[in-house]
């Protein structure tokens, strides 16, 4: 139905895709899977033509006889939303704020003249509870804010299928939902191109969504298909070494050597964290909410905690607690015995350090890695041998000494992630809080870290609190885990004991929602 | 690195007439003061390279003396904005939403309340017309403009995780708005003390058109224009020289605000993503 | 510190408790009413005290150098001069709150007649600046926009560079010496009343009007155009395109709107600008507005004038302010549900 042919993109002069070949039948899902800068976007967006400013896109695409490539501006607006819909990775800023969520799917019949004004409202109702916004919850005149990510991305699937296109584009559709939200979004893709037979071109850089997804797949790296097929076949029988390298990392398990103590270093107990909220009546009281609301958690010396639940469940609030930040409103956090508080002593605090999920956001960009290697010694004054330990570590994360002269900006993001472990170790801390460590990065890299994680763990005794939305990561690197829902824990035990039988229906609900990678055929 | 070409156009306009500033400070072609009635409303040439005035005066030492007198207020006044303003609203940011930041936002909007023209006749009816006292009017206005865009700008800073980083090494608001706060909006700040430096100018010659701003002997640009208006039609040079003066101070001072932006946005942007 | 994750917190607990959609805006309303009353006292309380500390007596300065004490007190007794400061406080709001403004030391009248006269010379002069400059900004500056990178928005932004740099009053002059003097279409200054008709008083305003305008317009144009870019590169336009939206369209439908938030704030601020930055203008062209008002009140000391016209100037610009709040909410439905 739509084929790509030797398709070449470049941006600016700078090439971003070569030679991309694709065919998509009516009926059935393409998955496109790659790693960032593999051109797995820019491919759907030549399809739409909806290219930046310098592209020079040369190939042709075919839509049912028709070459789109050799349209006009004009009529590829007509074929934009009519024939060809899209909907894309960041649900909470697709839609536009200041306008209703009917207007805005009935504006895609109305800008093709497809219906007079009451039928596309009469319509848009339909196509939105086609998605599961019935009238009763969802009437036409709610606004965007008002809706969360996964409701938002129903409206932007409304939109896009509500003139029933032959072709419906997903750009990594649910990458910034929640999991359980995300099987919800792709159970509602299945079952629309599936009841409305059209096809569907879905990119996301998540083997093992592809794999419950697509029905062929192709894998993208540096602009180039490097190879496709049929889903179950070339997942079975992978040809390309980078494919088998991608599939290798996605369920990548780093060897751990157990070490654990008896000894509790970290104990928290009957924890309570509330926030005061806006008021929401002119001189009324004003309400707080409950972010933490009673959690206890222990962890030992030298063990692997895994903390999981979907946003808004409080991990991050617990976590700014636990590292003393914010202060708690009931119970209390002990590290070795001693009370963690917002005006902990300095060396209590050195024994504590954090790794964040941004690699990007993670470093002032304008201070040099020896200064921010430094910083953690704020309150303990700097040791004599300051140098020698920030080329220590920085060794040790497998960057060399020579990179403490070097700015932020001159790394790739996994590196910046090993920049961010060698800060977190240069006080010898004993606990580590590794929050989303490994959550930004792309498969191949989050691999190598999760390795290099596991052996520092081993040569310097360290604990972890690993917190994760991501199921697959917690399994592989923990050996407890908690799962937290509306501040509070719901289920705990082994890591391997919860996942292989959970107890809790929020928990087998979270599983199950996981999408998993089949097995390969060795 | 591509230098923008609006910086540098910018930056030479706005050069001519600082030079001049500069140079009136220890030389003019006559002493600004020296009333020559008999040489009045004198054409060009002459001795005098841009004619007199209708007292006589030397047209060129008045426009620089004038340059000096403009600029002077209005980098001051830019100062005291900056001064006053950027600690307020970087306080404003590390408190935000408690009262510290309430009472800053409150009082920012109670000085734009103010027309600043009002505020300027105010000050001058308590101390009396001077200079000084248009420093003081233009200044205060500036330092709320300082302390919204340090507000705004330093919130955008706060949620990131290397102040999270730095606030689980035990740094202090006070210290985190110094050290990481600061030096990553000191690029807008220099881009709004640009554009807050040249709606000095344009704010000077306003008010000592009125007769607000720097008092006689004092040459200024805007009481140039005042003494020219009667004169205009007959000797049009009196109004459009100074005139053009202010035009193209201000004209340099914000083509360099828009270089200046362009050059630091992007290179920002990309360090900060 | 509250963090992001705090108010994400607080917003999904928002969205489970739910609102109705009437109560939140009364509720967004019934806040800046708050915020707008109090902003008034405390500007109240500024003004009160600079005019206190204004150097000079207005008895002794009305009745000169040789009256005697006596008289002048007398005096200070009729113009409520005598009392204490907090006395003369309240009675002095009190008097606003029921509309009397006080007696004019110098003209024996009351200070509302005075500036009723006066504000309508400079309202609707601020108000004719406004027209004038929103309606060339704003088709100008979405021209840029929608030409962005192109030879036409290189010579709008160019333009408006200009215009921001000249000096009204400056422009004024120069208006006055083509359109006024060479070519005598408008006259060059004073202001006949609008007794006379409706004609002659808007020729009157018209050259002071487009003096005002034009400096205000530049800026107008160029904060139109930039809002207008900033919302092009929004993911929402994305969306609009992929639905099928041209480019022109989706600005219009989409873009307008969002961009409408900026270019409001700023509107809010010209207009008390211009309220006020007439007063130079007024000068030039010899218009007997407010601007002249507060002049002779403070050359000749008629303080309870000067206080009065400030809190008007200041009352202004606090509803302007409280209006363009409100056009907010009906621009943004976020703001309606008190978010």
């Amino acid at each position: 139905m739509i084929t790509l042919d030797q398709i070449n993109l470049s941006i600016g002069g700078k090439p971003i895709l070569r030679d991309v070949s694709l065919r998509l039948q009516a009926g059935k899902t393409l998955g496109i899977v790659g790693e960032s800068g593999s051109g797995k976007s820019m491919t759907a967006l030549s399809i739409m033509r909806l290219l930046p400013q310098g592209a020079e896109l040369s190939g042709k695409v075919t839509l049912e006889e028709r070459e789109l490539t050799a349209l006009g501006e004009r009529q590829m607006c007509a074929v934009r939303g009519a024939e060809v819909g899209m909907i894309f990775q960041e649900p909470m800023t697709a839609l536009n704020p200041v306008q209703s969520i009917g207007d805005q799917v009935a504006e895609t019949l109305l800008i093709h003249g497809a219906a007079s004004r009451s039928e596309a409202a009469r319509i848009a109702r339909e196509r939105l509870a086609r998605v599961g916004l019935t009238s009763d919850r969802f009437p036409l005149d709610r606004y965007p804010h008002e809706l969360s990510g996964g409701q938002r991305q129903r409206v932007c699937i409304a939109l896009a299928i509500a003139l029933r296109p032959k072709l419906l584009i997903a750009d990594e559709p649910t990458t910034a939902l929640d999991v359980t939200t995300q099987a919800q979004i792709l159970g509602l893709i299945r079952e629309l191109v599936r009841e409305e037979g059209m096809g569907c071109l879905f990119i996301t850089h998540d083997l093992a969504v592809v794999a419950e997804m697509a029905d062929d797949v192709a894998v993208m790296k540096a602009g180039q298909v490097v190879e496709r097929g049929a889903t179950d076949a070339l997942l079975h029988d992978m040809q390309h070494p980078y494919t088998k390298a991608l599939f290798e990392a996605s369920r990548h398990c780093p060897v751990r050597i157990p070490q654990m103590d008896e000894a509790h270093l970290l104990e928290v107990s009957g924890a309570v964290r509330d926030y005061t909220l806006r008021r929401q009546r002119l001189f009324g009281p004003r309400p707080s909410f409950r972010a933490v609301d009673g959690v206890d958690l222990r962890i030992r010396r030298g063990e692997s905690l895994g903390l999981v639940g979907e946003s808004g469940c409080g991990k991050s609030t617990l976590t700014r607690a636990i590292l003393g930040l914010e202060p708690l409103q009931g119970g209390e956090i002990r590290l070795d015995g001693q009370t963690v508080t917002p005006d902990m002593p300095a060396d209590l605090r050195r024994r504590m350090q954090v790794v964040f999920q941004d690699p990007y956001g993670s470093f002032n960009p304008r201070h040099k890695v020896s200064r921010l290697l430094s910083e953690p010694f704020h309150l303990l004054g700097r040791p004599a041998d300051l140098d020698a330990r920030i080329g220590e570590v920085l060794e040790q994360v497998g960057l060399s000494s020579a990179d403490a002269d070097r700015f932020p900006h001159e790394f790739s993001g996994g590196q910046r992630q090993r920049i961010a472990i060698a800060r977190a170790l240069i006080t010898r801390p004993e606990l580590i809080v590794l929050d989303e460590a490994v959550s930004a990065l792309d498969v191949s890299i989050r691999a190598q870290i999760l390795d290099l994680l596991a052996e520092l763990q081993h040569r310097h005794g360290l604990t972890y609190l690993f917190i994760s939305h991501d199921l697959t990561v917690v399994r592989a690197i923990t050996d407890r885990v908690l799962v937290m829902k509306a501040g509070r824990i719901v289920e705990q035990g082994e890591t391997e004991a919860v996942f292989n039988a959970p107890s809790h229906p929020y928990t087998r609900a979270l599983l199950e929602a996981a999408p998993v990678l089949p097995l390969a055929a060795e | 690195m591509k230098w923008p070409v609006q910086l540098v156009a910018g930056a030479i306009l706005f050069g001519v007439f600082l030079v001049a500033a500069i140079v009136s400070l220890g030389w003019t072609p006559h002493d600004v003061t020296d009333l020559n009635i008999a040489a009045k409303l004198s054409p060009s040439g002459d001795g005098y390279l841009l004619g007199t005035d209708h007292l006589g005066r030397d047209m060129l030492s008045m426009l620089m003396a004038g340059a000096r007198t403009s600029i002077a207020v209005a980098l001051v006044a830019v100062g005291i904005g900056i001064v006053l303003g950027v600690p307020l609203g970087l306080s404003a940011a590390a408190n935000r939403g408690g009262l510290l930041d309430e009472i800053i936002m409150r009082g920012n909007d109670l000085v734009f309340a103010f027309p600043s023209l009002v505020i300027a006749i105010l000050i001058t009816a308590v101390f009396g017309p001077s200079a000084l006292n248009a420093i003081i009017a233009i200044g205060i206005f500036n330092i709320p403009v300082f302390a919204r865009v340090s507000r705004g700008a330093a919130l955008t800073i706060w949620p990131r995780e290397f102040i999270m980083a730095a606030r689980v090494a035990g740094k202090g608001r006070a210290l985190i708005s110094a050290e990481h706060i600061l030096p990553n909006i000191a690029n807008l700040l220099v881009v709004q003390g640009t554009i807050q430096f040249s709606m000095g100018i344009l704010a000077e010659a306003g008010l000592s058109y009125v007769g607000l701003g720097a008092q006689p002997p004092t040459p200024s640009w805007g009481r140039m224009l005042a003494d020219a208006q009667t004169f205009f039609y007959a000797y049009p040079r009196l109004a459009i020289l100074p005139g053009l003066c202010i035009v193209m101070t201000v004209l340099g001072l914000n083509l360099m605000g828009d270089g200046l932006r362009d050059l630091l946005d992007p290179r920002l942007r990309r360090a900060m993503k | 510190m509250p963090s992001r994750m705090a108010s994400r917190d607080a917003s999904l607990w928002h969205r489970a408790v739910g609102g109705t959609n009437v109560r939140p805006m009364i509720h967004y309303a019934a806040t800046r009413l708050i915020s707008l009353a109090l902003s008034l006292l405390a500007a109240s309380l500024v003004i009160f005290a600079v005019v206190e500390v204004i150097p000079g007596d207005p008895a002794s300065f009305m009745l000169g150098l040789n009256a005697s004490e006596d008289t002048v007190a007398a005096l200070r007794d009729d113009l409520g001069l005598s009392g204490g400061l907090l006395e003369r406080y309240v009675a002095w709001v009190g008097g606003m709150l029921t509309g009397d403004f006080g007696t004019s030391y110098t003209y024996r009248v009351p200070v509302s007649e005075l500036v009723a006269a006066r504000l309508w010379v400079s309202l609707p002069l601020a108000l004719y600046a406004l027209a004038l400059s929103t309606v060339i900004a704003l088709p100008v500056g979405m021209l840029a926009a929608a030409r962005r990178g192109r030879p036409t928005d290189y010579g709008i932004m160019g333009a408006t560079q200009l215009g921001i740099a000249v000096p009204n009053f400056w422009f004024a002059m120069l208006l006055v010496v083509l359109l006024a003097i060479t070519w005598p279409i408008f006259p060059s200054g004073g202001f006949p009343g609008w007794d006379g008709g409706i004609g002659p008083a808007l020729r009157a305003l018209t050259l002071p009007a487009v003096a005002l305008a034009l400096p205000q317009a530049s800026i107008l144009a160029r904060v139109m155009r930039s809002a207008l870019i900033e919302t092009l590169n929004q993911d929402y336009i994305r969306t609009a395109r992929a639905k099928g939206l041209t480019e022109g369209q989706a600005i219009r439908r989409h873009g307008m709107r969002n961009a409408m938030i900026p270019v409001l704030t700023i509107i809010g601020m010209q207009f008390s600008f211009l309220l006020a930055g007439a007063i130079i203008i007024e000068k030039v062209f010899f218009l007997p507005g407010l601007g002249l008002l507060i002049f002779q009140g403070i050359t000749q000391r008629d303080l309870i004038v000067v206080e009065s016209v400030v809190m008007l100037l200041v009352f202004a610009v606090i509803l302007v302010t409280f209006l363009v709040d409100l056009a907010y909410a009906l621009v943004d439905p976020r703001l309606r549900h008190g978010r």
